[in-house]
C-alpha cells in the first residue's frame, strides 16, 4: 500500500510539472496554432535564473525560495513575450517556418544556457523542508512533491478564473474555438497572442524552479527532457484545452510512475503507447475541439 | 445611422481578387453598395459570394479596391475594418460553442455605448438564455446570437451572409423581419439563396457567376424576369410567390417611380 501510495504522489508531483509546461503549450496551439518547440527553453532559463537568484541570496531560506519561483516565471515571460513578439508574430499562418525557427531557438537557447552556466548539471539547494518527508498511509512522501502540487492547483485555478472572468480570458477562450470570427468582432487577436505566450512562459519558467528542486538539479537539458512529455499530456489532454492539459499531465505521469515501477522501467513506452491509443481511438484528445 | 462621409456608395468593390490555398474564388468583381435598403448578392452555390464577403473585410486573401464610405480599407487588418463600421454576420453563424450567449455578445461589444436595449427588444428570447451556452442553442436561436453579435454597435453597412440557410420557415420569417427592420438604420449586403427572402427584403442585386460580377440591378425587376434567374442562378422565379411583402410593394412601386421620372 504504501509503494502505491508513494508512486502516486510522485507521479502527483511529476504531472504538476507536466501540467505547468503542458498548459502554456496547449493555450498556445489552441489560440494561434504554433506548435512551440522553443517551450523548453523558457523553462530552462526559468530554472537557472530561480538557482541563481537562490544561490546569490541563501538557498534554504523560504523566502529565497519565493523569490525564486517569481523570479523564474518573470524571465519565462519575457523570453516567451520577446519570442512571440520577435519571431513569432511574423511567421502566423506560416506553420513550417514556425518549427523550424521554434526548433533553431530551442538549439540555440541550450548553446547559450552551456556557454553561461556550463554544460554538468548543477544541483540545487532548497530550504531544508524540502529534504524531509511526510508519511501519508505508511508510506514516505519527499516534501517537494508537495510544493509542486500545489503550485500547480494554484496555476490552474488562477489560469481558471482569468479565462473565466476577465475579457482577455473571454477573447483566448473564443479565439481557442475560432480565430478568425474573433477578428470578425473587431478585436485585435495579436494581444492575445502576446498575452498567452506570456502566461505560457511563466507558467514554464514557474515549472524550472520546481522541476530542479524536484529532480535535484538544473542543467541546460531540463526543458527539452520535460517538453517531450508536456507535447505528449497536451495531445492527450486536447489541443487548446486547460482542463484537458491537467487531467492528461496527472494521468501520463501517474502512469509512468506505475510502469516504471511495476514493469520494469517502461514508463516511457507506455505513455508513447497511450499517445498512439488516444490518437487511435480519440485524436482530438480527452477534452479536444473536434475537428 | 451613422452618416456618411459622402452622399455616393457606403461601399465600392472594384477590380476585387480573392484566393482560397492557391485557387482563385473572386475574379475582378465589382460592385457598389447604397448607403440605404439592401442589397442582394445573389448566384448559385459555389459561385464565390462567401469569399466575396469575406475578403471584403480581410478574412481571406486578396487584392482590388474595397472602400468604405469613401475611405480605402483594403489595406488594413480585419479587426480595423470592422472597427470602421462593418457588422458581419458569418454563414453557418460561428459563435462561440463554448461562450455563453451574454459572453458571445459582451465579445462583440466594441461601442462605449453598445445597443443593448435594442438587442433585447428585437431578440428577447436570448436575455432569458443569458447563461446558455451558445452550442446548445437552436439553429435559430445560434442565428439571433450571431445577428445580435452585429446589430450591437453602431455601424456603416452590415454584411449578412446567408442568414435563413438552415433554419424553420417560422424562424425565416423572423430573421427576414429583423432585417428589415435593421435596414431603416443600416444598409445591409445580403447574401442570401432563399430567393422570397430577397424578393422581400432586397432593393438592389447584384448576381455573380463564375466569380465575377455578370448582373447588377433592381432586385425586383431581377427575380421577375424569369429566363435571367433561370440563367444566372439556375432556378426559376415562378416557383417563388409573388404574394409580395409590404416592402417589396413599396420597393417596387418605388422602383416604377424613378424609371418613370428617368423617362
Amino acid at each position: 500500500m504504501s509503494t502505491v501510495v508513494l508512486l502516486l504522489f510522485t507521479g502527483l508531483g511529476l504531472g504538476a510539472l507536466y501540467f505547468l509546461v503542458a498548459a502554456g503549450l496547449s493555450l498556445i496551439y489552441g489560440l494561434m496554432g504554433v506548435l512551440n518547440f522553443a517551450h523548453g527553453a523558457f523553462l530552462t532559463l526559468g530554472a537557472f535564473t530561480g538557482w541563481e537568484i537562490a544561490r546569490r541570496t541563501g538557498a534554504d531560506s523560504w523566502w529565497t525560495f519565493l523569490l525564486s519561483l517569481l523570479v523564474g516565471a518573470v524571465a519565462g515571460a519575457v523570453f516567451a513575450a520577446f519570442t512571440e513578439f520577435v519571431l513569432i508574430r511574423r511567421l502566423y499562418r506560416r506553420h513550417i517556418e514556425q518549427v523550424l525557427i521554434t526548433v533553431g531557438l530551442s538549439l540555440a537557447a541550450v548553446a547559450l544556457f552551456d556557454g553561461i552556466w556550463g554544460t554538468d548539471a548543477v544541483f540545487i539547494q532548497g530550504p531544508a523542508w524540502f529534504k524531509e518527508t511526510t508519511e501519508i498511509l505508511g508510506a514516505r512522501i519527499p516534501n517537494d512533491r508537495f510544493i509542486c502540487i500545489i503550485a500547480a492547483v494554484l496555476v490552474l485555478l488562477a489560469l481558471v478564473f482569468f479565462l473565466k472572468n476577465t475579457r482577455y480570458g473571454m477573447i483566448i477562450r473564443a479565439g481557442v474555438e475560432n480565430r478568425s470570427m474573433v477578428t470578425a468582432l473587431g478585436i485585435d487577436v495579436r494581444k492575445a497572442f502576446t498575452l498567452v505566450f506570456t502566461i505560457g512562459g511563466a507558467a514554464a519558467g514557474l515549472g524550472g524552479v520546481l522541476a530542479s528542486h524536484y529532480f535535484g538539479y538544473v542543467s541546460p537539458l531540463l526543458g527539452g527532457s520535460l517538453l517531450i512529455f508536456a507535447f505528449i499530456v497536451t495531445v492527450i489532454g486536447g489541443l487548446g484545452s486547460l482542463t484537458g492539459a491537467a487531467i492528461a499531465a496527472v494521468a501520463v505521469a501517474v502512469l509512468q510512475q506505475f510502469a516504471n515501477f511495476y514493469l520494469g522501467g517502461t514508463g516511457d513506452f507506455v505513455v508513447v503507447l497511450a499517445l498512439a491509443l488516444v490518437l487511435l481511438f480519440r485524436p482530438s484528445g480527452l477534452l479536444g475541439r473536434t475537428s | 445611422m451613422t452618416a456618411t462621409a459622402q452622399a455616393g456608395p457606403i461601399l465600392r468593390i472594384e477590380g476585387l481578387n480573392a484566393h482560397i490555398a492557391g485557387q482563385q474564388v473572386v475574379e475582378d468583381v465589382s460592385f457598389t453598395v447604397p448607403a440605404t435598403g439592401i442589397t442582394a448578392l445573389l448566384g448559385r452555390n459555389g459561385v464565390g459570394k462567401t469569399s466575396t464577403i469575406k475578403a471584403i473585410i480581410g478574412l481571406i486573401d486578396r487584392s482590388g479596391l474595397v472602400e468604405l464610405d469613401g475611405v480605402r480599407v483594403e489595406k488594413e487588418p480585419t479587426y480595423k475594418i470592422i472597427r470602421s463600421g462593418v457588422g458581419y454576420v458569418p454563414e453557418d453563424r460561428e459563435v462561440f460553442s463554448k461562450l455563453t450567449v451574454a459572453e458571445n455578445l459582451r465579445l462583440a461589444e466594441r461601442d462605449a455605448a453598445p445597443r443593448r436595449q435594442l438587442v433585447e427588444e428585437l431578440f428577447p428570447d436570448l436575455l432569458a438564455r443569458s447563461g446558455q451556452m451558445a452550442g446548445t442553442l437552436s439553429g435559430g436561436q445560434q442565428q439571433m446570437v450571431s445577428l445580435a453579435r452585429a446589430l450591437l454597435n453602431t455601424n456603416k453597412i452590415l454584411l449578412v451572409d446567408e442568414p435563413t440557410k438552415g433554419l424553420a420557415p417560422k424562424i425565416v420569417a423572423e430573421v427576414a423581419e429583423t432585417l428589415a427592420e435593421a435596414a431603416k438604420t443600416v444598409p445591409i449586403l445580403l447574401v442570401e439563396q432563399n430567393l422570397q427572402v430577397v424578393r422581400q427584403l432586397a432593393a438592389g442585386a447584384v448576381v455573380l457567376s463564375g466569380g465575377k460580377v455578370v448582373h447588377t440591378g433592381n432586385a425586383l425587376e431581377f427575380l421577375d424576369d424569369d429566363g435571367l434567374t433561370q440563367r444566372l442562378l439556375g432556378v426559376s422565379t415562378e416557383a417563388v410567390s409573388h404574394e409580395a411583402s409590404p416592402h417589396a410593394e413599396a420597393r417596387h412601386a418605388a422602383a416604377s417611380q424613378e424609371k418613370g421620372a428617368a423617362l
